[in-house]
């Protein structure tokens, strides 16, 4: 059942995606990006990682969507033509054999001439190479460490308080970056006279 | 030309906005402070406040934005942010334990879980001022157009 929605929502998303490329107006083009983000959160929620899916809907579909639009007011909106459609052959057989090679991985343990060739794990399988190594002691003892449900909250915040901290810092320096480009504080007597304004811009 | 700098011409749309943006608002906190039974914390929190402010931004003008919260202020904020979150880290060090090691942090509680957990409610208001400043920062720049005119359309 959940295959299903997983499989229904992620045709959608292909369609968004393709849609978004090959609309005429770039600002068509944003907010079906902002749908595809929205659909794209489902998909997270739906494989049970409900924090990334929060994230994604209120990063992916709602401030990056007006962020784009705004920077299109800038840049000046436009009408484009879709690129010439040029099927790349390569890269359809590429995906194609990815993909039978997953479906395979998928099934079921084969051995190959006397070689096991392991399957993949089920999706949230306890004993998956990935949950064997630090995620049960998180999972056992968030409660009694931490007083925290959210394991996802604890790990974060807690267990691995150094890579949020350093994220953090990430977000101020690129902010800072950004501002650099952008330019601050124009027209609130921190930036040149008006008329050395007029004279940048007119040059 | 996407009109987002200017107040909003339909009245419905700027009493929407006045209505919404303290709601909006009170989710964010909510989901800040309940990041520790639901999903959520500072950085999903902080963006749905910023996403308040930017609302208010599009639908009662962006001057009326920049009225409540200068880039001034956003700038100190994204920066003390970061340095609330370090601090907590700092703090922990005065009680002889490791860096952002929150549970030796004797002052906030007695109990050692209790003092984790309120640790990780500090840094994450921490992680929420400085996504949510840095956010409404980068509108007001990307919506600043007193200085340059958009490029027209030359297609």
């Amino acid at each position: 059942m959940s295959l299903y929605l997983n499989s229904l929502l992620v045709l959608f998303l292909l369609g968004l995606a393709i849609l978004a490329i090959r609309t005429r107006r770039l600002f068509t083009s944003v907010v079906i990006l902002g749908a595809f983000g929205f659909v794209l959160a489902l998909v997270w929620a739906n494989l049970g990682a409900v924090d990334v899916s929060f994230t994604e809907a209120v990063v992916g579909a709602g401030i990056s969507t007006v962020f784009v639009l705004a920077a299109l007011r800038r840049v000046g909106e436009r009408e484009v033509e879709p690129g010439a459609s040029r099927f790349q052959a390569g890269g359809g057989v590429a995906l194609l054999c990815l993909g039978l090679v997953l479906l395979m991985a998928k099934s079921e343990t084969r051995t190959v001439d006397g070689h096991e060739v392991p399957r993949l794990p089920a999706i949230g399988a306890k004993d998956s190479p990935a949950a064997r190594n630090v995620s049960p002691y998180y999972i056992e003892h968030a409660e009694e460490d931490a007083h925290t449900p959210n394991i996802v909250t604890a790990v974060l915040a807690d267990y691995r308080g150094y890579d949020t901290m350093l994220e953090t810092g990430v977000v101020f320096t690129a902010a800072m970056a950004s501002i650099l480009i952008l330019g601050v504080g124009c027209g609130q007597g921190n930036g040149p006279p008006p008329a050395a304004r007029d004279e940048e811009s007119s040059s | 030309m996407i009109g987002i700098t200017g107040r909003h011409d339909s009245v419905i749309v700027r009493t929407g906005v006045r209505l919404l943006a303290p709601l909006v608002q009170l989710f964010g906190l909510y989901v800040i402070f309940h990041g520790h039974y639901s999903p959520g914390g500072g950085f999903q929190g902080g963006v749905i406040i910023a996403a308040s402010y930017i609302l208010i931004g599009l639908g009662l003008g962006r001057d009326r934005l920049e009225e409540m919260v200068s880039e001034e202020t956003l700038i100190k904020l994204a920066g003390l942010g970061v340095l609330v979150y370090a601090g907590v880290g700092a703090w922990s060090l005065f009680y002889g334990a490791d860096y952002l090691d929150y549970g030796a942090i004797t002052a906030l509680d007695d109990r050692a879980d209790m003092r984790r957990s309120l640790g990780i409610l500090l840094v994450e208001l921490g992680v929420a001022i400085t996504v949510s400043s840095v956010l409404v920062l980068m509108f007001l720049r990307l919506t600043d157009d007193r200085d340059d005119q958009p490029v027209e359309a030359s297609a």
